[in-house]
């Protein structure tokens, strides 16, 4: 080579050069120079900050759920893929569906993040994920009508075992009074009426369960009904002698209720049965279910996008070997086990890659989905990285942990371009 | 909510002696700067009649005040400017700030052309942008203004080092308990005004039928504040600044008290709104409106909060003084507790008109104009009640007020940032924690501690 070709050269490289140094080059250099400098970026700190990361407690979470991150989303995301490029070959419909799987890839993240956050939201008039988990469940085990009644002042009964009882022993022919409080007026059941109180029959016990709160003026007579006090209709009670339950029954819809001699001289029980909570639906952003349900909406935005990597690789499947396959006796599991997923396992290397390296940095779902309460449980890397740079001013632990980033990526890369080199040779 | 995500934490100001040196400096070099008031002579021009503060005339000065405030606060802020451009015949221009408006700054600062007086929330960031000796002490005149209209206490946490930069021109009271008239009213409830009237109040409510409290657990400052109301009342000032200044460790046997005493609303069963866990997914927004949505059945009956809870409140269709409510933090020790945040003016380029819009601004003229606006509320004892266009509004700004120098500034917010002011982290997590499992007295403080020792080693 000439000297004049080298400048010309040199001169058309430049400005690729010059943009690639100021725009990566610097910035990662600088990031790693920073890395090994203290908070105020005067004091040297050497490797203080990278002996940080791997003793704060937050950065040992954010790593490790950053491996359950690149195991679980690119994994799930492609098989997923797979199974739809695979299944919508086949459906008249498929550029329809696979148009609608794509389409979550057309919104960001940050939109997508708040989509998730309402869609986990733990009430369930709000989120659909409990609406339709609490709607599942309360078909099987419906909730009680009293949740929250409890004993007022100077009540007659004392909790047991979620229940109540009575502190003494019942009498015939003395009506017993069963007071609760705390059952809101619009969550009483539709046909309770007024409670009054119970009569004294010879040789049977008599009582009434009634909520006895008057609205504005508190508990109105302690222990009696008020005119405007409902009945607990529909309450069940069961006379309780030495553990075993004698006689049961259902008060009326003003509260009255009427249990046989056999219970003379019994306790009397509210089972527990009458004040089961309302079943709550899942706490999807919990501590515990967190990673896992942003995870959910990271493959419900990626899935679409592995699947039309790996729709176009199939569309480049030879059909005759398939054919031949099925010809040969092969039932379709067995193609699709041992001849797809094998002609297509370049493509899948590149779309499980690419995602693992998207997956590296995932940062704004975590931030945007998980509440406060537990971005500590959900904490990545990347977010790790932020909270330390911007929000807590250690520029230094922040650049550690993006030099660590950048060496977690790089096998990733490597493996990457070492494939591209190959299939250029080919 | 605003003054919250405004924070500018303290980045533990050294005090340095450098900050003190630049101060006197700036002082010496006054009056020169670069305002361009045409007859900079006369002192007692413009006082219009009815008008308590002296200002002089600034014909020809142009200033700019720079600002996180929008909308109606903005809006209502201009009128408050307007007023001086109107005694002084100067120009002032209202610059919108980003939040963290001290990054703002930074930039503008750097760029050559800072504001000529920002409105800084926090002690902290006084402290900041004296020690970046961005701030310029105050003149005589605004001195004596301050003097004149505010309590010792709201003077001294305008002062860094002895040295008067802050006026203090907008406060927030986050001593507050916003409850449901009619909640209260069908449970036959009254406003409590100690802790064990609180109690009683919440148990009226849950026996009729209602949740007492609601919790924004998510965001993990409703959660401080919480404790900083009852910290301060039970355990004084002087142990609340010694806490927030980390003189005396988190396992102090008065944060267990503090923390018992939180546990008897936190950790009794059903008495916060969807338990403890639902009220760690709920965000302050959602805590504020579900307690003032729901007719006769609201999720909750009670919320605390500062006042800035009114601008949540307004997106439901309760009104505010006939459905919605206030009563003062009870006392859960000698005296309710008054815990406070706020917006201070410091002057970043010194010239007479910024001193002078200073001077203003520390005025009852000045802070009398806003309130009668609504919507916001002034530590300046000389503002009259009547300025307050509602009842609830009065109440909030004579609370405050009457604290006298016993209000004390968020303590999560004078704390380093790491502790006191990340999601998920430090002091937000640990208490998040805590309504978790309020049985836990113990491991709360051990975790508190712990988490504070490494906020408040490291850094600087």
């Amino acid at each position: 080579m000439t000297g004049t070709r080298k400048a010309v050269a040199a001169l058309f490289l430049l400005p690729a050069l010059v943009l690639l140094g100021a725009l990566v080059v610097y910035p990662i250099g600088y990031s790693i120079v920073r890395s090994l400098y203290d908070a105020n970026g005067d004091g040297f700190a050497g490797i203080d900050n990278y002996k940080a990361i791997f003793t704060d407690d937050g950065i040992r979470t954010a790593l490790k759920n950053n491996v359950i991150w690149v195991v679980f989303a690119p994994a799930v995301s492609t098989a997923l893929g797979l199974v739809f490029a695979v299944l919508t070959e086949r459906v008249r419909w498929g550029t329809a569906f696979k148009l609608v799987v794509f389409m979550p890839m057309a919104i960001s993240m940050l939109a997508a993040g708040i989509i998730f956050r309402l869609v986990y939201d733990q009430d369930p008039d709000k989120g659909v994920a409990n609406a339709v988990w609490v709607g599942v469940h309360d078909t099987f085990a419906s909730s009680s009508a009293f949740p929250r009644a409890h004993p007022g002042r100077e009540s007659p009964l004392v909790p047991q075992g979620g229940g109540f009882l009575t502190r003494s022993a019942v009498r015939a022919g003395q009506p017993v009074a069963l007071p609760l409080v705390g059952v809101a007026p619009d969550q009483m059941p539709g046909d309770a009426e007024r409670a009054v109180a119970a009569k004294a029959e010879p040789g049977r016990i008599t009582g009434t369960t009634w909520q006895d709160f008057t609205r504005g003026k508190g508990v109105g007579r302690l222990g009696a009904p008020d005119p405007s006090e409902l009945g607990y209709a529909g309450m069940r009670i069961e006379a309780v002698k030495g553990g075993t339950v004698v006689a049961s029954a259902e008060a009326a819809a003003d509260g009255t209720f009427t249990l046989p001699a056999a219970a003379d001289g019994a306790r009397l029980r509210l089972p527990a049965s009458n004040f089961r909570e309302p079943y709550n639906g899942v706490d999807w952003l919990g501590p515990s279910l967190v990673t896992p349900a942003i995870i959910g909406s990271y493959v419900w935005m990626w899935a679409g996008f592995a699947m039309v990597l790996i729709a176009a690789g199939l569309a480049g499947v030879p059909r005759e070997l398939l054919e031949a396959a099925r010809v040969d006796g092969a039932n379709e599991w067995q193609v699709f086990r041992k001849v797809t997923v094998p002609l297509l396992a370049p493509v899948l290397a590149v779309v499980v890659v690419t995602l693992m390296i998207n997956v590296l940095k995932v940062f704004d779902l975590v931030y945007i989905i998980a509440p406060g309460s537990s971005q500590d449980d959900a904490n990545v890397l990347a977010l790790e990285l932020y909270r330390k740079g911007f929000a807590e001013g250690q520029p230094g632990i922040a650049s550690a942990i993006a030099v660590f980033l950048l060496l977690l990526v790089i096998p990733v890369m490597l493996f990457n371009i070492r494939r591209l080199r190959r299939e250029v040779r080919r | 909510m605003r003054s919250k995500s405004s924070t500018i934490r303290t980045h533990r100001a050294v005090t340095t002696g450098a900050a003190l040196l630049t101060g006197a400096l700036a002082l010496t070099a006054c009056s020169g700067g670069d305002s361009k008031s045409g007859d900079g002579g006369g002192d007692g021009g413009a006082s219009a009649s009815g008008s308590t503060v002296t200002l002089p005339k600034l014909n020809g000065a142009s200033l700019e005040v720079a600002a996180v405030w929008t909308g109606t606060e903005q809006k209502n802020f201009k009128q408050v400017l307007a007023e001086f451009e109107k005694r002084t015949g100067a120009k002032v221009t209202f610059v919108p700030a980003q939040d963290p408006i001290i990054n703002f700054l930074g930039s503008k600062i750097a760029g050559g052309q800072p504001p000529d007086v920002a409105l800084l929330p926090q002690p902290g960031a006084i402290r900041q942008a004296v020690d970046k000796k961005w701030a310029k002490p105050l003149g005589p005149e605004a001195v004596k203004e301050l003097q004149k209209n505010y309590s010792q206490g709201w003077q001294d946490i305008g002062k860094v080092d002895g040295k008067q930069y802050g006026v203090y021109y907008k406060a927030a009271n986050k001593s507050l308990i916003w409850y449901n008239t009619k909640a209260f009213g069908n449970a036959g409830a009254k406003e409590p005004k100690t802790w064990q009237e609180l109690l009683t109040a919440a148990q009226a409510v849950y026996d009729s039928g209602v949740t007492p409290f609601s919790v924004g657990g998510a965001d993990g400052w409703t959660l401080t504040d919480w404790f900083e109301n009852v910290y301060l009342s039970q355990a004084g000032p002087e142990k609340y600044d010694q806490l927030a200044q980390h003189k005396i460790k988190w396992t102090d046997p008065s944060v267990k008290q503090a923390l018992t005493t939180l546990a008897q609303v936190w950790g009794k069963k059903d008495y916060v709104a969807g338990g403890a866990d639902g009220a760690l997914q709920t965000e302050f927004p959602a805590s504020v409106t579900q307690t003032f949505t729901g007719g006769d059945q609201p999720k909750a009956a009670m919320v605390y909060e500062g006042d800035f809870a009114q601008v949540n409140i307004g997106d439901t269709k309760a009104k505010v003084g006939t459905d919605a409510k206030v009563f003062p933090f009870p006392a859960v020790g000698s005296a309710a507790p008054v815990v406070s945040g706020g917006d201070a003016a410091v002057v970043l380029k010194d010239s007479k008109a910024a001193q002078a819009l200073a001077t203003w601004l520390a005025s009852p003229d000045a802070a009398t104009i806003q309130a009668k606006l609504g919507g916001y509320l002034s530590p300046n004892k000389n503002v009259p009640d009547s300025a307050y266009p509602n009842e609830v509004q009065r109440k909030i700004a004579k609370a405050l007020i009457a604290s006298g120098d016993d209000f004390r500034f968020d303590m999560s917010d004078q704390a380093p940032q790491a502790f006191g002011g990340t999601p998920g982290k430090g002091e937000w997590k640990d208490l998040q924690d805590f309504l978790k499992n309020p049985k836990d007295v113990a491991g709360a403080q051990a975790k508190l501690e712990k988490d504070a020792a490494a906020a408040y080693g490291n850094g600087g």
